[in-house]
């Protein structure tokens, strides 16, 4: 017997996700919901005005999009480890990465659906108007999302094998991707506010959205190289 | 090997007083900031062994993937613990110099803050290690290592974005940098001695995991056979 190829297995363990998700919607009722909470929370705790919410909008939106994309990747090997899934697909001959770029895949997907629904409930909520220009922010959108969730979709696998594994996988995550956060929410805030902002001096939000298309590669590339390692962990 | 352990013991504290008398005696008060400025004798060699420390554990990770050798997971584990004592060290006693000096005890400036993303990666994998079962946490480890191996570059980039407040290296820089020659001897023998210190606490911690493997080992091995 052949083993399968990397791309039909990767679209056939996609595929088995994302029907699984569209008949159960756990991931993205529970991130939706959890989302919502948060900026709900962050309106009460900071009250801002319309000047004020524009500034610190980037911040809100990605930390509200961190904290509800960990419940999504929380979800993500739960299922496989009932019934020993993860166990046989360690013995059958499919690449393990198609496994892990399926999960990502999947877990890209969710995150930018509640991207999608969280838009238009922040620009309803904090009066936003971007003075930059939208499709930068689409961009910073979709990088930053990956950003977040190859590593997570990786370390969610780690932290399968912790005593903790809920309360794991942020404590690996988030040191990691500071620089990310830290180059998505400048970059959004600069366009939505349409200046650098003083403490990042003369920088650009194209110098952040480089920055975050690098780490995207660079991290895509070591996770690729290591899942094979961390799936065989014993 | 256990006299050299002796000998480098001995020839480790021997330099760490010797650091102390030049540090606290001989190097003469600095003019502006006075005695606290006597903290850089201890500040800058910890910083700089606690760097040593992430490096020895960035190549003993590597090796360990590559090999899988109990030895190497020994020495990654001992850096990680021991460079995060140091990064601590150097965390606490950087605002304890910068209050009366800068009148903040913290800014979020490029070095301060990228010493302290340095410090919660190995935080995190030092509770990684901690939370994994023994058989599983070296790989786990080892690939956390690589992570944070990699991400160092982004977090300098990122950081140095940032407005920086701490001085630029005194050392090298240009016309005007340099330290008072009594200053600068009294500097070097604290690295040196640091250096000495941190990698003796590294070989102390390496010793004693690598007992624990052994102690952990025998026990297996009575329990099969008891079985048998």
């Amino acid at each position: 017997m052949s083993s399968p190829s990397l791309a039909a297995m990767t679209r056939a363990t996609l595929a088995k996700d994302l029907r699984l998700e569209w008949r159960s919607k756990d991931a993205i009722n529970s991130m939706l919901f959890f989302a919502l909470l948060v900026v709900v929370i962050f309106a009460f705790a900071f009250d801002p005005t319309a000047e004020e919410s524009r500034r610190i909008a980037g911040g809100l939106i990605w930390t509200a999009l961190l904290f509800a994309t960990v419940v999504a990747l929380n979800q993500t090997w739960a299922r496989e480890l009932r019934n020993n899934v993860l166990d046989a697909y360690r013995v059958s001959p499919a690449p393990p990465n198609a496994m892990f770029l399926a999960k990502a895949f999947a877990n890209f997907i969710f995150v930018a659906v509640l991207q999608m629904l969280m838009t238009p409930l922040f620009i309803i909520f904090y009066n936003l108007r971007s003075i930059g220009p939208v499709w930068q922010l689409v961009l910073i959108g979709l990088l930053a999302n990956w950003a977040l969730v190859v590593n997570g979709t990786f370390f969610a696998a780690m932290s399968l094998r912790t005593r903790n594994r809920e309360i794991m996988l942020p404590l690996i995550l988030f040191p990691i991707s500071i620089p990310a956060l830290m180059a998505m929410v400048e970059a959004t805030t600069q366009v939505l506010t349409g200046t650098a902002q003083v403490i990042s001096g003369d920088s650009s939000p194209r110098f952040w959205i480089q920055l975050l298309g690098v780490y995207d590669v660079v991290f895509t590339v070591v996770c690729l190289a290591l899942f094979e390692t961390v799936l065989n962990a014993e | 090997m256990k006299n050299a352990f002796v000998i480098f013991a001995l020839a480790t504290l021997a330099l760490l007083s010797y650091g102390l008398y030049m540090a606290l005696i001989v190097a003469p008060t600095e003019a502006t900031m006075g005695d606290v400025q006597r903290i850089f004798y201890y500040h800058v060699p910890s910083a700089w062994a606690a760097f040593l420390c992430f490096a020895i554990n960035a190549v003993a990770s590597i090796w360990y993937l590559a090999k899988r050798g109990v030895k190497a997971d020994a020495i990654a584990l001992a850096s990680a613990e021991v460079g995060v004592v140091f990064c601590t060290i150097v965390l606490i006693t950087g605002p304890i110099w910068a209050r009366p000096v800068w009148g903040i005890w913290w800014t979020w400036d490029a070095r301060l803050t990228s010493t302290l993303v340095l410090w919660l990666i190995y935080v995190a994998y030092l509770m990684l290690r901690r939370f994994s079962s023994s058989g599983r946490a070296p790989v786990l480890a080892a690939t956390l290592a690589i992570f944070g191996f990699f991400d160092v570059p982004f977090v300098y980039l990122s950081i140095r974005i940032f407005r920086t407040q701490h001085p630029q290296p005194v050392m090298g820089g240009g016309e005007n940098s340099g330290l008072d020659p009594t200053m600068a001897h009294a500097f070097l023998w604290n690295l040196l001695a640091f250096t000495c210190y941190c990698l003796l606490v590294i070989w102390m911690r390496y010793r004693l995991q690598v007992a624990e493997q052994a102690v952990e080992d025998a026990h297996a091995e009575r329990a099969l056979g008891e079985r048998a």
